[in-house]
């Protein structure tokens, strides 16, 4: 009998078999995957968790009989006697042949892990135009298999290509097989004395020349090469700007931190480069961490040009146009002061928007969506007039919870080659 | 006897060397007093999630990539995530050598009753069943599934993972259907073909009587009846196995199309004697642990707490809920099994009048193993049930039988209950329950419109009015539709020939390969 320690192999034989499934699945599962989004916060998304999808695409189908007559043996009977009749219980039994049935089948639930979940979840979406790439200096990143050399680790020797080698240079140097050998000593053994002589003469010779040409030469042995290479990156920086005034709502400020929450995983999960800034502002603006930015009271006056000032500083002083790709995203409720925004609109279309890839504008309103029914927000009206000007801008409003995916969705949405703008 | 009365182990805690102690102590009880015959073991111990990846490929230690096994084990993974399900204590393969995966987390005793139960239970049974001898070829199909993961993945590099795939769903939609029922024809040996020519003939000859030729034959057949019996002749039609007819008549498929069927069918062939005995390959199996750990107890090789575990999880194995509890979902194999084993072993050692008269071949024979081993060899389920089940196990069990018409408006029947007059129908109807014959439903191919369009002709034969469901057939025959690559017709006919649905289905194009 023999015993096998298999505990140490590697886990997850089923691994490819569920990427498969999981492919050949991709447009059901990516649609309960932003379906079950909608309904749970933002945080929770990041952990994955239990889908289900339809089964339709994704039955395995076998002839199966239904209907007709049934004979069946059960065990544990209790009063009943030969010639019973048993009532049917309710309808289900004897209705088994409706067309209907087969669609009642559940849906196929299953658990995807946090990486498959938000992977599917950010799976089309991108940082448009990201033009600018750059060779980064520090990061010589990225190992590449260059052929094969002479010297190096013992570690990286390549037994096959070696092996080759030596083998090419014993047939050139005609060093004598054993087997050939064993053959002439096979013979001698047989032989009369005068040839056995001869014989032996002739294997000691040969002996000789295997001892002189060894099996493998230190000449033979090659080494697989390795070199690094420069990567280029896309080095890209976001700035949330986020209007933390006293006219913003609970609820919007809910809203514009989903948004930005939303963001913020996207940006880190996809894109390693990416350096993200967060500036919140009132009527004063200031650059914040991340926790204070989610989590962080503060409350005031408005003064959206505050924000962009603070902006067009920070990328004054920390990020050079011509190396960065520079996009920002502000959410506000649209009020502004009167007199801001000319200030705002100067800011924007001569500081700003020269400089940056793309220019997001969400505008939070209350739930139900009844201010948008009034005249449109100063800022609103503002950015209408800039867009209408040509500043590549994009706006969109939101007023409910489950309208963040779908607008995020459609500002980052992938776009085809012919609209990007040519890098 | 000291050595005997040595512990095999203390606690729950155990080793490899443990594992090994307790090999060597079953097989010894396994050997010498069950008289057992096994493959060599090979025991492999593996972890949850090990078990949980063999679940999604059938149970196989190797398999090939199909997204259908992903989708197994996603559903089994996340029902085992949330806790409705346990997993196996272990898993057995028909190979040789005989590998069991045990699970790391088994305590001590759970890893004795599950050795005594797969690596001698079941390993005796796949051993010498006639099924798993018949159909079976355990020494190569390990090697074959290596052959046939091998082949499946050089085929997507070649042709596209796309239409391998397609060609595999369509495979698995027919694997049900692909099985050879009887054995092929024996090669024929010229010795016994002369005597048996010469033996016929003499027997002509001795019962010669001109009369003969003065009976009237039926009518000529025409030309067209004989193209016809000529033509089903030559594609070997009527044929119930449909994968092996498309592998061999599908006009249009490629050769590795028509290996990928040949896998697919050779594996669903492995897997037929295993569904057929499912009763008796766990009651073997239960019945033999139960043995070994008994006989370990009184040599007491085990403890009184170690066999007291034992006790609970073996009363659990067996445990058959009736109908009427939540818990039901028909008979436990294990729990008719095992029953059968001991109602076996009863009636051979310790026979009433009953038993007399039902069983008179085996009724006080007295060795109740060799009674035992001769069924095990012998029987599958049908056979099993409908010769060995005894009355005193039905009135025990309280079993009834029910008869469902839905044209009967007033409700289902009790057509038979644990009596007198009941018993022989209920074994009758048991049997039928884990017959083959009909639990898949009896298609066939009947003929190929050669002169015309090329259309493939199968026809169910309905029984007892059970009709294909629509849905599913469809589907099903149009993954035919596809291998076949013409169009492909169904019709269902009943008892008396009546057609009551005819399907008829076009090919969709398979994804092209190079």
């Amino acid at each position: 009998m023999h015993i096998v320690d298999r505990r140490l192999n590697p886990g997850s034989k089923s691994l490819e078999n569920r990427q498969r499934f999981l492919r050949r699945a991709k447009a059901l599962v990516q649609g309960a995957v932003k379906k079950s989004s909608q309904d749970r916060d933002i945080k929770d998304v990041l952990e994955g968790g239990e889908i289900s999808i339809p089964l339709d695409g994704m039955n395995e189908p076998r002839f199966r009989r239904e209907g007709g007559t049934r004979d069946m043996v059960l065990p544990g009977n209790k009063k009943f006697v030969e010639g019973d009749m048993l009532p049917r219980s309710g309808e289900g039994r004897g209705k088994a042949s409706d067309p209907g049935e087969g669609d009642s089948e559940d849906a196929f639930r299953f658990v995807l892990s946090r990486d498959e979940f938000v992977d599917l979840f950010l799976d089309d979406l991108e940082l448009p135009d990201l033009a600018k790439r750059k060779l980064a200096q520090a990061e010589g990143e990225g190992i590449r298999r260059a052929g094969y050399a002479t010297s190096g680790s013992p570690a990286n020797i390549s037994v096959g290509r070696t092996v080759r080698l030596a083998m090419a240079r014993r047939v050139a140097l005609r060093r004598p097989r054993p087997e050939q050998i064993a053959e002439l000593e096979e013979e001698a053994a047989h032989a009369d004395e005068g040839r056995r002589a001869e014989l032996m003469a002739e294997i000691d010779a040969l002996k000789a020349k295997i001892r002189r040409i060894p099996f493998i030469d230190p000449i033979d042995i090659r080494y697989r090469r390795f070199e690094t290479t420069p990567k280029p990156v896309a080095q890209a920086v976001m700035f949330c700007l986020m209007d933390v005034s006293g006219s913003m709502t609970e609820h919007m400020k809910d809203l514009a931190k989903r948004f930005y929450m939303l963001l913020y995983v996207f940006l880190k999960r996809r894109y390693r480069h990416v350096e993200i800034v967060f500036i919140r502002h009132t009527d004063r603006a200031e650059e914040v961490d991340e926790d204070t930015f989610f989590h962080g009271p503060a409350s005031g006056g408005t003064l959206v040009s505050s924000a962009l000032q603070a902006m067009h500083d920070i990328v004054r002083s920390r990020f050079r146009p011509a190396d960065w790709n520079i996009y920002a995203a502000q959410a506000s409720d649209g009020d502004n002061s009167s007199s801001d925004g000319e200030v705002a609109a100067r800011l924007l279309t001569e500081m700003i928007l020269p400089v940056s890839q793309f220019f997001a504008y969400l505008e939070v309103g209350e739930s139900g969506g009844h201010t948008f029914d009034l005249s449109d927000s100063s800022l609103w009206s503002l950015y209408q007039r800039l867009r209408a000007e040509g500043a590549p801008l994009s706006m969109r409003k939101v007023s409910d919870r489950s309208e963040i995916f779908p607008v995020f969705h459609e500002l980052f949405h992938r776009r085809g080659k012919q609209e990007r703008a040519a890098p | 006897m000291s050595e005997t009365t040595e512990r095999l182990f203390e606690g729950a805690d155990w080793d490899f060397r443990t594992l090994q102690r307790v090999h060597d102590a079953c097989e010894e009880i396994a050997r010498s007093e069950l008289g057992l015959d096994v493959y060599p073991n090979q025991i492999e111990v593996i972890t949850a999630e090990q078990m949980l990846d063999a679940y999604s490929s059938v149970g196989m230690p190797l398999f090939y990539k199909h997204w259908s096994f992903g989708k197994h084990f996603a559903h089994q993974e996340a029902s085992y995530r949330k806790g409705f399900m346990g997993l196996a204590y272990e898993i057995v393969i028909n190979s040789s050598p005989c590998i069991s995966y045990l699970m790391e987390e088994n305590t001590a005793t759970m890893q004795t009753l599950v050795i005594a139960h797969a690596a001698f239970g079941h390993n005796h049974f796949f051993k010498n069943n006639y099924l798993f001898k018949q159909w079976t070829d355990a020494e190569g199909i390990l090697d074959y599934l290596d052959f046939a993961k091998g082949y499946v993945a050089q085929c997507e590099e070649r042709h596209g993972r796309l239409a391998v795939e397609q060609t595999l769903d369509a495979a698995h939609a027919l694997m049900s259907h692909g099985i050879d029922r009887y054995p092929g024809k024996k090669k024929l040996d010229l010795r016994v073909e002369e005597k048996r020519a010469g033996e016929r003939r003499q027997h002509e000859e001795s019962a010669f009587n001109d009369l003969w030729r003065t009976v009237p034959t039926g009518p000529v057949k025409s030309q067209a009846s004989l193209n016809t019996e000529m033509r089903r002749k030559l594609l070997g039609l009527p044929q119930e196995n449909l994968l092996y007819f498309l592998e061999k008549a599908a006009p249009r498929l490629k050769p590795w199309q028509r290996e990928l069927l040949r896998i697919v069918r050779h594996i669903a062939q492995y897997f037929y004697p295993q569904s057929q005995t499912k009763v008796m390959n766990e009651g073997t199996a239960t019945y033999v642990h139960y043995r070994i750990m008994n006989r370990l107890h009184e040599q007491g090789r085990i403890t009184d707490g170690n066999f007291l575990e034992f006790l609970s999880s073996h009363t659990n194995v067996v445990f058959q809920p009736d109908f009427d509890d939540r818990r039901f979902s028909g008979f436990n194999p294990y729990a008719l099994g095992f029953a059968m084993m001991q109602d076996i072993e009863r009636i051979v050692t310790d026979p009433d009048a009953e038993d007399r008269e039902w069983f008179p071949e085996i009724a006080g024979k007295g060795d109740a193993m060799a009674v035992l081993r001769d069924i095990w060899a012998n029987y599958r389920d049908e056979s099993f049930i409908s010769q060995f089940l005894s009355p005193r196990l039905m009135r025990h069990m309280r079993m009834f039988h029910l008869h469902d018409n839905p044209e009967i408006t007033e409700g289902i029947k009790v057509d038979a209950i644990h009596d007198e007059r009941g018993f022989r129908r209920i074994r009758r109807e048991l049997s039928k329950q884990y017959d083959v014959g009909f639990i898949d439903p009896n298609i066939e191919v009947v003929d190929v419109d050669l002169a015309g369009d090329r259309r493939l002709m199968l026809r169910h034969t309905v029984v007892k009015g059970q009709r294909l469901n629509e849905a599913d057939a469809r589907r099903v025959l149009q993954h035919l539709a596809d291998l076949w690559s013409y169009d492909v017709s169904l019709v269902e006919v009943d008892a008396s020939d009546n057609v009551l649905k005819e399907y008829i289905l076009n090919p969709r194009g398979m994804a092209a390969a190079a």
